[in-house]
């Protein structure tokens, strides 16, 4: 019998993989072969998916990207034992773009399928929760704490004081909630992980459980994601199956369990507070902080709330220890962070790497360039919020401090790539576009100041009254940074800034304000 | 869209009481009627306001503060557009024009064969431009692909 995987991933699926797999059966039934089809997640090489791979005696070999008319050649190539063929890749593994990663959230996905219990166990799964169980509530969280391991959601929060003033916190009732909403446009680690390896968050989550003392937790996952959320509720059901969620996941009558809940295509509810709102049935407003979610979360009870990439990377720091996960990274910027490529460019994936590599050698190294072929002219960092970096600044680090130095921030390590027919006052107005379109409308800067942001730079790109509407967008964006209840209104400034800053020239006829000044 | 079952306040009701005693059960009832109905009916307010018992304007607060809920039905194929950074760099706001000059406006409220809506972001950005059309992912989109799409859904039954 020989193992053929094509993933399920709906990235995949979006570029045919189903129709592979399909065809990849029938032709095996045609021939007599013996094949089992195993459909994984998603390697995140996307430019090879489909991306087919057979297991041999020499390990994974990868054909890619693979459409049904190929089919036929590849079973005639012999890739049932690693034939040559125009598409063979050879050892998956071997593969630069993937083997100059360092994965440590990553490090299953892609390779298994993400609904074996059996597999997730034998790539080391399950490791972390039991050495948590072993240390202890209050050493799991140092472990977390010493790891340096800051929240992954944008914000950089260290994780371990989250979890320790949930532990610390006096109540009947405690939460542990993901933040799953992963609606930065240029990232989809979030949902990779939920479709290729949702056992690694289910572990995370329950360690965080045990630590803090929660007994139930939800998963919210944006709708716009119709199928992770669907692998996610039936690897519910799976660890459940496998005694990992129930009513004595921590040993006899420790109970722990989860639940997914589905977004309604709200940006906005990626916010914590509109998060728990929209998880307790109301319109996803943002509430004022304090009180933390932390002391007074979903329901009023103390929760821990954090990113999916955050809960992901816990299992590792307790399998392997936080000094060895606090051994990657620079500065304050511990561990790893999954950046994503996205926009034009060659080669876009998933890259999970220490932090401290720069913005050019991610583009370059791995990305490849641009698809198109034309020159890269600006390079959008951490999503609709993030900064548009030039050519200039393109070997700036890639850690929490530098990229805040740089007036841009990480976000959730989406990286979009644009060519030289990106007009930077465009994408300043879609900045200001996008915050109307989704502002929570519980604060006036972000709720009208969004919507004047739009008409100032429309008369901006008409040519009128340039210079003065360019300083009445500098200081609409002054407003918005200092007067906005949270980040939506308070970084939309972000891009818009960076555009007239580093852009100039696209502002039509007064791009001399900043040499003015 | 079609296939939907059409609207039953009996229906409803049980859907409702299904779920009302679980904590913060307003988007999971409505996502349950949107996916048997295909839309949030107007008569489903009251029944929703008194399960979980909340005023109607709070329940109608809640619909529509989400860009999902749809309230009325959809007669043809849905296309979900990702307009946001990444595709815009792969040039979406082409397919969009391409899809104008077959007479379908992106948000266009007038139905027809193939209703286009505009979302952001969908999680395929290493593969821009993408798509749903009828919750199916599509990526690496181009104007022959649009072309399909347009095609199989003016070639559906309605």
């Amino acid at each position: 019998m020989t193992r053929v995987y094509v993933p399920a991933d709906s990235g995949a699926l979006a570029v045919g993989a189903e129709e592979v797999a399909a065809a990849i059966g029938a032709e095996a039934r045609e021939r007599g072969a013996n094949i089992e089809i195993i459909r994984n997640g998603s390697r995140g090489l996307y430019w090879l998916e489909p991306l087919v791979e057979v297991e041999t005696a020499r390990g994974r070999v990868g054909y890619g990207a693979i459409d049904p008319s190929k089919v036929a050649g590849l079973f005639n190539a012999g890739f049932l034992t690693g034939g040559g063929h125009g598409d063979c890749l050879g050892l998956v593994e071997e593969l630069p773009y993937l083997k100059r990663q360092t994965r440590l959230a990553f490090a299953r996905c892609g390779r298994t399928d993400p609904l074996s219990v059996e597999a997730y166990r034998a790539e080391g799964g399950m490791r972390g929760l039991a050495r948590a169980l072993q240390l202890g509530a209050k050493a799991t969280i140092a472990e977390v704490s010493s790891s340096g391991l800051r929240g992954r959601g944008g914000a950089g929060f260290p994780t371990g004081v989250k979890w320790s003033t949930v532990a610390a916190a006096n109540a009947d009732r405690k939460y542990v909630v993901c933040n799953a909403d992963e609606g930065d446009s240029g990232t989809y680690a979030d949902r990779m992980l939920l479709e290729g390896d949702p056992f690694a968050l289910i572990e995370g989550m329950a360690i965080a459980g045990f630590a803090v003392g929660a007994s139930h937790g939800y998963v919210y996952i944006r709708s716009e994601y119709p199928h992770a959320f669907a692998t996610f509720r039936n690897a519910l059901d799976k660890a459940r199956g496998a005694g990992w969620l129930g009513p004595d996941a921590f040993g006899p009558g420790k109970g722990f369990d989860l639940e997914a809940r589905l977004g309604a295509g709200a940006y906005i509810c990626g916010e914590e507070t509109s998060l728990l709102e929209s998880l307790e049935g109301k319109r996803g407003q943002v509430r004022p902080k304090p009180p933390l979610p932390a002391l007074k979360g979903l329901f009023g009870k103390p929760t821990v709330i954090n990113n999916l990439l955050s809960f992901a990377s816990v299992p590792w720091i307790l399998a392997q220890g936080a000094k060895a996960y606090a051994g990657f990274g620079t500065g304050r910027s511990r561990g790893t962070q999954p950046f994503q490529l996205a926009g034009d460019v060659k080669y876009g994936g998933l890259v999970e790497l220490a932090f401290g590599v720069t913005i050019r050698q991610l583009i370059e190294d791995f990305g490849g360039g641009t698809r198109s072929g034309r020159p890269v002219r600006a390079v959008q960092v951490g999503g609709p919020l993030g900064a548009y970096f030039p050519q200039s600044l393109l070997d700036t680090p890639l850690d929490y401090e530098a990229m805040l130095a740089a007036k841009g921030m990480l976000g959730h390590g989406g990286v979009v790539v644009f060519n030289d027919a990106v007009d930077l006052a465009r994408q300043a107005r879609f900045a200001f576009e996008f915050c109307a379109k989704e502002s929570c409308g519980k604060c006036t800067p972000c709720r009208i100041g969004s919507t004047r942001g739009v008409e100032t730079l429309d008369k901006i790109i008409a040519g009128r009254n340039v210079a003065d509407n360019i300083a009445l967008t500098r200081d609409l964006c002054e407003t918005l940074t200092d007067g906005s209840l949270c980040a939506l209104g308070g970084l939309t400034p972000l891009p818009v800034l960076s555009a007239l800053d580093f852009f100039p020239e696209d502002f039509a006829t007064a791009p001399r304000l900043a040499a003015a000044e | 869209m079609t296939g939907k079952a059409p609207w039953d306040a009996g229906e409803a009701r049980a859907m409702i009481a299904a779920r009302s005693a679980e904590p913060g059960a307003m988007l999971p009832i409505l996502h349950d009627l949107q996916q048997t109905f295909g839309y949030i009916d107007d008569a489903a307010v009251p029944l929703i306001a008194e399960a979980l018992n909340l005023s109607k304007a709070e329940t109608l607060g809640v619909i529509s503060f989400y860009h999902d809920f749809r309230r009325a039905p959809v007669d043809g194929a849905v296309l979900k557009l990702c307009r946001a950074e990444s595709c815009q760099a792969a040039g979406c706001e082409d397919l969009v024009a391409h899809l104008a000059s077959h007479g379908v406006e992106l948000d266009a409220q007038d139905g027809g064969p193939l209703r286009a809506e505009s979302i952001y972001c969908l999680g395929h950005c290493a593969l821009s431009p993408a798509a749903l059309i009828d919750g199916r992912p599509v990526a690496r989109l181009d104007e022959r692909k649009i072309d399909a799409i347009l095609a199989a859904a003016k070639s559906r039954p309605q």
